[in-house]
């Protein structure tokens, strides 16, 4: 039965396994040797583009969790005329890829896009923000909400709604609910939505590739070296670290949540 | 009662607004793509002529994007539905080992695997320039929706008690698989196919690095068009990708609403969410 495995085993081992020790080696090869791997906290403008990856990544994890949760308990909890609709339009752009996303994001907040033209009827200023960190985020924010709020539903779908009705029957207020009912039982859920949150904000590069390439992440730092430096050293070590991160991010919000969580990101 | 409608009215205003932000631009831009002049606005008249030029443009990017989805299809389901099948019967610490590991390509971001495969092969030029270094790229990051897809189905069931039935009845093992195993995880197969159609068809992360001036797929046709082109012509073949794909997602959605089945384990758990990076 083993030998079933055995094609799998092989393509992964000379497509993944062997690739990723061949990047390791080239990040030490370079000018630098492998201080390469230091560079991203010792030089200057590597360490600012990890700082500003990792606020993105922290602000569209929080927003994206604090915008789901609300949606998804509310869409789980009331059932009315239109409610699976509504569901299946926050879910559709569950898979679309990052480039269109930057699109999305250009549609409404670009030149041309429609945030522009409401601000400049009402105020006078055309407001444009798309091609910004602030675009960014938007986007990142509108990739996560649909997966974010299947996985509230599905958490929500589990909990116990005597507790609840337990809770008021004991006087506590609706905040109060939410605070200490809703919010615990949603936590392995919100912690492992959140991992994914974050690791795809790291790692991304569609979006930003769409929106502006002066936008300094650190997925866009790593293929300019890559593209116009041709420094290709920096490049694999900087991606390696990067995807070093996003393991461990996944990995600690699994031993968090616990093992039902999913491995993935 | 009036304080709970009043909760529940801002709930919903709250989760309309929250459609809008992702409906909305959706929509402007499909609209886009059929405008004369978006700029002016509707007023300048509904056209198809940017589709056409998108189609005169582009069209091989779009074959070879479906090309590639349906051979990375096609190996997926040659590699994915025996390891699952595997990784399902023995059940122990290995197992989950394996599925650790064969989920790792999905946690690295898509640029580290794609550096990684050029940094290894990028030498062997006939390799390098042809759509299978894409395959490759592609078979790795959605070969894990596959297995789980499947061993998602497997693990609900009792595989072991199906299987031993039907040895004692005289089954080979070629004929249990074929026979008991693949009919028992159609659904399990169904759903992971459309995931790796669809995540084949946009991936860019990868292809980007990975692609040749002449191995373009649709996701890098749109950044080409989106960096090079007017919006309308980008909404265009936004619009084109929209159409082959959103079949897929509304399939996908069908098929994830609960059925109730047969052979259900009590401690089955299901993954109801799929998890994607960008």
């Amino acid at each position: 039965m083993i030998l079933l495995l055995l094609p799998t085993a092989l393509f992964f081992v000379a497509f993944f396994v062997l690739p990723m020790c061949r990047l390791f080696l080239v990040g030490g090869s370079g000018a630098t040797g492998w201080a390469a791997y230091a560079a991203i906290l010792t030089n200057d403008g590597y360490f600012k583009a990890l700082l500003a990856t990792l606020g993105i990544a922290s602000a569209t994890t929080l927003a994206t969790l604090l915008i789901s949760s609300i949606a998804g308990v509310f869409l789980q909890r009331h059932k009315f005329p239109g409610s699976a609709t509504l569901v299946a339009m926050l879910t559709l752009p569950l898979a679309f890829p990052g480039v269109v996303i930057g699109f999305m994001v250009i549609m409404l907040a670009g030149r041309q896009g429609l945030i522009g033209a409401v601000s400049e009827a009402l105020s006078g200023d055309r407001l444009v923000f798309a091609y910004s960190l602030a675009g960014l985020f938007m986007g990142y924010v509108y990739f996560s909400i649909p997966r974010t709020i299947l996985t509230v539903m599905a958490a929500t779908e589990k909990l116990d709604p005597r507790l609840e009705e337990a809770a008021r029957s004991l006087g506590a207020s609706s905040w109060r609910v939410v605070r200490d009912v809703i919010v615990p039982g949603l936590k392995p859920a919100l912690i492992s939505a959140g991992a994914i949150c974050f690791a795809t904000a790291v790692g991304a590069f569609g979006t930003a590739f769409t929106l502006a390439t002066r936008i300094n992440v650190l997925p866009m730092v790593i293929y300019t070296e890559f593209t116009l430096s041709a420094n290709i050293a920096m490049a694999a070590a900087l991606s390696f670290m990067l995807g070093a991160m996003t393991w461990l991010v996944l990995a600690l919000a699994r031993t968090a949540a616990g093992s039902t969580v999913a491995a993935a990101g | 009662m009036t304080k709970k409608r009043i909760l529940f009215s801002l709930q919903l205003g709250f989760t309309l607004a929250v459609c809008a932000f992702l409906v909305v631009p959706v929509v402007l831009s499909i609209l886009a793509g059929l405008t004369v002049n978006y700029f002016v606005g509707l007023e300048s008249g509904l056209t198809l002529r940017w589709i056409f030029e998108v189609w005169d443009g582009y069209r091989d990017t779009i074959f070879r994007s479906v090309g590639i989805a349906m051979a990375c299809l096609a190996v997926t389901l040659l590699l994915g539905v025996p390891t699952a099948y595997v990784l399902a019967r023995s059940g122990n610490r290995l197992a989950r080992l394996v599925e650790e590991l064969l989920v790792l390509p999905i946690a690295m971001p898509g640029l580290a695997t794609a550096l990684a495969l050029i940094a290894t092969y990028g030498a062997l030029g006939g390799f390098r320039s042809s759509w299978a270094f894409i395959l490759v790229g592609h078979v790795l990051f959605t070969l894990p929706f596959m297995v789980r897809s499947v061993l998602a189905v497997l693990s609900a069931i009792d595989l072991k008690t199906l299987e031993e039935g039907a040895a004692s009845l005289g089954a080979g093992f070629r004929q249990r698989f074929f026979h008991v195993v693949l009919p028992n995880c159609r659904n399990g197969i169904l759903a992971g196919s459309l995931m790796v159609v669809t995540l084949s068809m946009g991936e860019f992360n990868m292809t980007w690095l990975l692609h040749t001036p002449l191995t373009k797929t649709l996701p890098v046709g749109l950044a080409d068009a989106y960096a090079s082109l007017r919006l309308e012509i980008g909404s265009a073949y936004t619009l084109v990708f929209f159409l082959m794909i959103v079949p897929l997602l509304l399939v996908m959605q069908t098929l994830a609403r609960p059925r109730p089945s047969r052979f259900i384990r009590d401690d089955a758990v299901n993954d109801p969410v799929p998890e994607i990076q960008q």
